[in-house]
């Protein structure tokens, strides 16, 4: 079985959010994988190693993204693939494209993706990649069960709290979400290995892609930070007392109830 | 310019979502006096919802009828979205960033090569007489504005962050979502003197290919929400961390949101040591919540935890531990036994609610 994993290079979700020039300032932050495209990973090492197979890590984006591939290899990924954004900003449209470009080239049965990145938290590109491909794709999933044989897979889908069990046929993607399980850390002798493992990389023109056809048709026209919070005021007084003054202040000051 | 703008309306357990009627503001916005907008709605009896719809502002609603309880399928919302899509041709296309939104809207997208501006909590005109989308990025640590280049325009709205319109009469919606049973009849009575039946058209099945070669097939739906508040949606989320020391510790808090008619959360400290399910997580990784008002219990307010929650418009911080960061950004907060204040609380807000 042939997994595919879509990746991206996050902030660390414990980063503070600075601007500079109008943009988002990179300027010595700590960068991981996108927790939720590493629960992906994870998911597909735990599958080859019951079904046996092989997993490929690819990601859209600049040599600074190599740490991340290397991190999923050094999980236990086979091989990664490394694919040159066409511009700086380009948007989600492009990106799905260059993917499903690289897929495109490549027989797999399974993609992998994460539910949303912590960054842009747009949710769309893995599944915008199945629409490409026109492969069945399940969003939010907390449970994966494949069947090779059959050529199917039973995911449970997080719905807002509820859960939806839902079979598809393979190949298909699947967005993984928080509770898929618990992704290991790299072991030394893993992250000696994964330097020697295959890392390609790829251009848009390698993948037969046009820069007209790779146009973002969304632009950000502002990036900026939040008015910060002041901290208001402490209740004071014995329990009795805090609860009686907190519900008449969301009463009678904030307007609330 | 008189463009068409669609909405793509959303049930949950058989009512209207809230959301969808913000929809229909937000569409209005993008539509202008002169555009139209138009909704669709699939369900069980889907005329009682398209009038709601042609009271926030639609148009004109598309109708299908579901059986009641059918389970959501991604392929068929898109597949009816599209066929709706191919025939009107809108300039915008704009739905809830909901469970099944953020599930199918990419497709659409992709189908139509479409650019998506995801969970937009404001739309802003601009100086060329065209619109840019406010969203959160970094889970709220940091917002950008984007712009369309091309049409067609695929939207999805953060709930609770857009008006309902005033002709939907707000009243009829409760904080969960569902028609307030008090003013049913106040409702039908406003559709009656309403828009004319033309307004509300049953796509058929000539529209839409048929469900049977559907090649994901929903088995089954476990509801574990059941009767509760929907987190992302909720005017009011009581919230628990690490201080609240086991799954037993949150029966309070449950008891605060029960009648407060909110949702329970939880920070990733509390669902990492197994007090709750991951569904209940706010913050960076989880979900980002912007209720009315947001009551952290025992919850010390690591970074990645604000960033889920500080958008709230009131927070409540109840913690032992005066120096803890949540405090910074808290409008009240209260240094104390969590498990000493919340059932005072409770109570407090039992005589607060029986007085009105």
């Amino acid at each position: 079985m042939h997994i595919v994993v879509l990746l991206k290079q996050t902030f660390d979700t414990e980063e503070k959010i600075r601007i500079r020039e109008g943009a988002i300032d990179e300027d010595g932050v700590k960068f991981i994988i996108n927790p939720y495209d590493e629960y992906a990973v994870e998911e597909a090492i735990r599958l080859r190693e019951l079904h046996g197979g092989q997993v490929t890590a690819v990601t859209v984006g600049t040599e600074r993204s190599v740490e991340a591939l290397r991190t999923a290899l050094a999980m236990g990924a086979d091989e990664a693939a490394l694919i040159a954004p066409p511009a700086e900003d380009a948007d989600e449209a492009a990106v799905s494209k260059l993917l499903a470009a690289y897929l495109r080239s490549r027989a797999f049965d399974l993609v992998l993706g994460g539910h949303f990145s912590v960054d842009r938290g747009s949710g769309q590109v893995a599944i915008r990649v199945a629409q490409l491909l026109d492969l069945p794709h399940t969003g939010a999933v907390t449970k994966l069960d494949v069947d090779v044989a059959a050529g199917r897979a039973t995911a449970t889908r997080d719905a807002e709290g509820d859960d939806e069990i839902v079979e598809t046929p393979l190949p298909a993607c699947f967005t993984a979400q928080q509770g898929l399980n618990e992704p290991r850390y790299p072991t030394l002798p893993g992250i000696m290995k994964a330097k020697k493992k295959p890392l390609a990389r790829y251009t848009a023109e390698d993948l037969g892609l046009s820069e007209a056809e790779l146009a973002s048709p969304t632009r950000v026209v502002e990036t900026f930070l939040p008015p910060p919070r002041q901290a208001g005021r402490l209740i004071r007084g014995d329990a009795a007392e805090q609860a009686r003054e907190l519900v008449r202040a969301l009463r009678e000051e904030a307007k609330l109830l | 310019m008189n463009r068409t703008i669609l909405v793509i309306a959303e049930l949950r357990d058989g009512a209207l979502r809230r959301v969808s009627l913000e929809a229909v503001g937000a569409a209005r916005t993008l539509a202008g006096a002169d555009g139209t907008v138009a909704a669709f709605v699939a369900g069980a009896n889907p005329d009682a919802h398209a009038h709601r719809l042609l009271a926030a502002g639609a148009d004109r609603v598309h109708t299908a009828e579901r059986r009641s309880g059918e389970p959501y399928n991604a392929e068929r919302a898109l597949r009816e979205a599209t066929a709706l899509y191919e025939r009107l041709r809108p300039a915008a296309v704009v739905l809830g960033h909901t469970a099944a939104g953020k599930d199918w809207a990419p497709r659409l997208a992709a189908l139509t090569d479409a650019g998506q501006v995801s969970d937009v909590i404001a739309i802003e005109k601009t100086e060329d007489g065209s619109f840019a989308f406010v969203r959160p990025i970094y889970a709220g640590k940091a917002f950008e504005k984007r712009v369309f280049d091309r049409e067609p325009w695929i939207v999805t709205i953060r709930p609770n962050n857009f008006p309902v319109p005033d002709g939907a009469a707000a009243s009829e919606v409760d904080a969960d979502g569902r028609p307030d049973g008090k003013r049913e009849t106040g409702a039908a009575g406003q559709a009656e003197g309403g828009p004319s039946e033309s307004a509300i058209q049953p796509i058929g099945t000539g529209g839409v290919p048929d469900d049977a070669d559907l090649r994901t097939v929903v088995r089954e739906v476990v509801k574990r929400t059941s009767g509760e508040v929907d987190l992302a949606e909720a005017r009011i989320v009581v919230s628990g961390g690490r201080g609240v020391k086991s799954a037993e510790g949150f029966r309070p808090l449950e008891e605060l949101a029960a009648v407060l008619n909110g949702a329970v959360g939880a920070s990733r400290g509390a669902c990492d040591a197994g007090y709750c399910d991951y569904a209940l997580q706010i913050g960076q990784t989880g979900k980002v919540v912007t209720p009315e008002l947001y009551i952290a219990c025992g919850i010390s307010g690591a970074i990645q935890h604000l960033a889920g929650m500080s958008q709230s418009r009131v927070i409540v911080a109840i913690n032992k531990d005066p120096d803890a960061p949540i405090f910074k950004v808290a409008d009240y907060g209260i240094v104390g036994d969590l498990f000493e204040v919340v059932p005072l609380l409770t109570e407090q807000f039992k005589l607060a609610l029986n007085r009105q």
